[in-house]
């Protein structure tokens, strides 16, 4: 247990220090962090503490606040589901019922297999191609409720291959 | 290396590279391109040339402006005009390749028109006959679909610098400052505030350390024409940052984008190492004494954080949340220096400003709004995309002549205008002008340039309701009557869509917008009723459907109401677990 912790606590500071940018901050150290691992784990929030010279309540403020940051590690793949107004009046509520239905959830979240994390975006950047899914940061434009189980099957037909 | 250098490597690049002595394939890969599958073209078709053994050069560019073409491939030949392609898919690059490069024949299924001095290829169209261009006049961007935002020699070879250059050699920088206040150019962020005489704050600054921060956090749905420029033509913007630099005495520039947005991240960092390595940034800049640096910084997902007291706080890698006004950012901005803070498409436009000038800029354009309007339209319109038009078109004009109508031949019901803290305006807005003032005064605001549009399949009501559910999701919460007059007007909202009002709910609704207004410290509360007073102006019919007869006009309503309740579910996910 301990070696594990150490070890995250190693790519923890890895990703921190790792930074190209010029100006280093709380918050992107947190964006490294989340890039690096996939969530912002409790001794991260340590770990840029001590590096920023502040206190964990501040860094936690930062964290809580952006909600892209979450706390516990992500399913295998992502899937997101735009719903700004362009989608919505184009049909993502139809895309949204049939991506919750199909994952098993009711809201934002992951799957209880721990495969698929699900997440509203506000606003995917193509407007024009709406409805926007995204699958493994992948942009589907003009999506149907019909891809959605195909998009689907694939991330668990690409994990058998793996396999 | 001198100016002269620079230019004539990259001049005689371009002309070899344009002669199509070796096919130039370019297809477009910005959001929209990504959206419809580019890359997914890209790869299939460099996969294919390679197994035919093809010489080609594959050149990813930006947007064209007709998104609905996408993904929008062309290729040049030697002698010919480039060759368009609509909507290609990955299993018809095969078909494509075979008749146009191998058999040298015409991919005619396939042929969307032609660009080019030599004239069509095989009878064709030319692209720019059709109004997706002819109506454009691009001068942010002007090269965008044109050249790799990858290569900063493309840039070059298209007269990019040439602003720099001139700025730095012939210009002093109150001249510089002169020269865009007398453009007449306004800030495309949404206020509309002069930007040469915003940039005259910052002059009288104390330096020597002076910030020039570039907003790209667009948060705004149903606007996408900032992260098209950094997508398409990243050094137009970073040529406009230096200019904005040499005129206000700045020291540093920070283009600020989301995290995330990758496309606009990548290319912008990529063109900023590249003029670095050019000395058209960094220290001695094309060997004169003007120093200035460009760093991109990364925000978390915030819509506040597009405000500019707000984006200080980001930058600093704090909370999103906006600062007390005074101390202004000319006197107290990012790390306490002087700040100045403009909009991606108001610095785009810097650059020709400066090489062509004032006049030509002020004569583009109509009363007070010089120059173009970079319009991003989306929703139930045949020709979604992002057009680059002069200011003063209506907006008649834009949703049926370059949207080419509603789709399905239904009726125009609405036109959702600046954003979501902007408005929405009924079929008979169809008059109005892309006027920054003619907007104001009809209630709705251009903004940062999204215009959606609905069709008469749309319910005010619903959308009002989306719209509201989004200002309320990105409160940031500082200001309590932000933070509860967004969350009870969503509440009323929803009742009032689910036909299940209660009595006075509508001057319950404008009391607390008037609560909101009054009561916060940014746009985000100050104008976070104007989507409901918009819809309550122009769609009064379907509020008072929903209120008295218990029924939604389109049944829009009546579907399942799925958004993301709660504002920061991780964090109290997190909290609750402990």
């Amino acid at each position: 247990m301990t070696t594990d912790n150490d070890n995250l606590r190693t790519r923890i500071q890895q990703a921190i220090q790792s930074q190209k940018r010029p100006t280093i901050t709380v918050l992107s150290s947190l964006l490294a962090i989340q890039d690096s691992i996939g969530h912002i784990p409790e001794i991260a929030i340590e770990e840029v503490a001590v590096h920023s010279n502040t206190s964990i309540n501040s860094v936690f403020g930062v964290a809580s606040f952006y909600p892209n940051f979450r706390f516990t590690p992500p399913g295998e793949h992502s899937v997101e589901v735009c719903w700004g107004p362009t989608c919505h009046l184009k049909g993502a509520t139809e895309i949204l019922e049939s991506v919750l239905e199909k994952l098993g959830l009711d809201s934002e979240g992951d799957t209880d297999d721990g495969k698929v994390s699900f997440r509203f975006n506000t606003c995917l950047g193509a407007c024009s191609q709406a409805p926007v899914i995204s699958v493994n940061h992948e942009l589907y434009g003009n999506a149907s409720p019909d891809i959605v189980p195909n998009l689907l099957v694939s991330l668990y037909e690409k994990e058998n291959l793996h396999q | 290396m001198k100016y002269e250098e620079i230019t004539s490597q990259a001049t005689a690049e371009w002309a070899d590279m344009t002669s199509g002595r070796i096919p130039l394939i370019r297809i477009g890969t910005a959001m929209c391109g990504h959206a419809a599958g580019a890359f997914r073209v890209v790869k299939a078709l460099q996969k294919y040339l390679d197994s035919k053994g093809l010489e080609a050069n594959i050149q990813e560019v930006g947007c064209l402006g007709l998104c609905y073409a996408e993904p929008l491939l062309d290729i040049k030949k030697s002698g010919k005009s480039r060759l368009f392609f609509n909507n290609v898919t990955p299993e018809e690059i095969e078909y494509i390749v075979d008749e146009y490069l191998i058999n040298d024949g015409y991919p005619k299924e396939k042929v969307f028109g032609y660009i080019g001095e030599e004239g069509p290829v095989n009878g064709e169209d030319s692209l720019e006959s059709m109004p997706g261009l002819k109506l454009q006049n691009r001068i942010a961007l002007r090269n965008a679909g044109h050249i790799s935002p990858h290569d900063i020699n493309q840039y070059i070879a298209n007269g990019g610098y040439a602003g720099l250059y001139k700025a730095l050699t012939d210009l002093s920088p109150s001249e510089v400052i002169d020269e865009v206040k007398n453009s007449g150019l306004r800030g495309r962020g949404g206020a509309a505030f002069p930007t040469g005489v915003k940039w005259s704050f910052l002059v009288g600054s104390p330096g020597p350390t002076k910030y020039i921060l570039c907003n790209c956090e667009e948060g705004d749905p149903g606007a996408y024409n900032d992260k098209g420029i950094l997508e398409s033509d990243p050094h137009t913007l970073l040529e406009g940052l230096a200019i904005a630099g040499y005129a206000t005495g700045a020291s540093n520039g920070i283009v600020f984008i989301r995290h995330g947005h990758d496309g606009p991240i990548d290319r912008t960092e990529k063109a900023i190492e590249q003029a670095y390595d050019l000395g058209l940034i960094g220290n001695n800049i094309l060997g004169t004494d003007f120093n200035f640096d460009i760093e991109v910084a990364l925000t978390g997902e915030s819509y506040v954080a597009g405000e500019e007291t707000a984006l200080m706080e980001a930058v600093e890698g704090k909370r999103a949340m906006p600062r007390f006004r005074p101390p202004f950012p000319a006197a107290f901005g990012v790390w306490g220096k002087p700040s100045n803070i403009n909009n991606v498409k108001s610095l785009s436009y810097a650059p020709e400003i400066i090489s062509k000038g004032a006049e030509w800029f002020s004569s583009i354009g109509v009363n007070q709004s010089t120059g173009t309007a970079i319009v991003c339209l989306s929703g139930d319109v045949n020709r979604p995309g992002l057009y680059e038009v002069p200011m003063g078109l209506t907006l008649g004009e834009v949703v049926d002549d370059l949207g080419g109508g509603v789709i399905d031949n239904r009726q125009l019901k609405l036109l959702q205008t600046g954003g979501p803290l902007g408005g929405v305006l009924g079929p008979d807005s169809k008059d109005i002008h892309i006027d920054f003032d003619e907007m104001r005064s009809a209630g709705a605001i251009f903004g940062s340039g999204g215009i959606i549009v609905g069709s008469d399949k749309v319910c005010a009501v619903d959308l009002t309701r989306v719209l509201v559910a989004f200002c309320q999701y990105e409160s940031c919460g500082k200001c309590f009557p932000c933070r509860l007059g967004m969350e009870h007007l969503l509440e009323i909202v929803e009742r009032i869509s689910d036909c299940a009002s209660k009595p006075g709910d509508m001057d319950l609704m404008k009391s607390i917008g008037g609560t909101m207004e009054a009561g916060s410290l940014c746009g985000h509360g100050q104008l976070g009723f104007g989507p409901i007073r918009s819809a309550i102006t122009h769609f009064e019919e379907d509020f008072r459907l929903h209120i008295e007869e218990n029924r939604c006009p389109t049944g829009s309503c009546d579907r399942s109401k799925i958004v993301p309740k709660n504002t920061r579910p991780y964090a109290t996910d997190h909290i609750a677990g402990e």
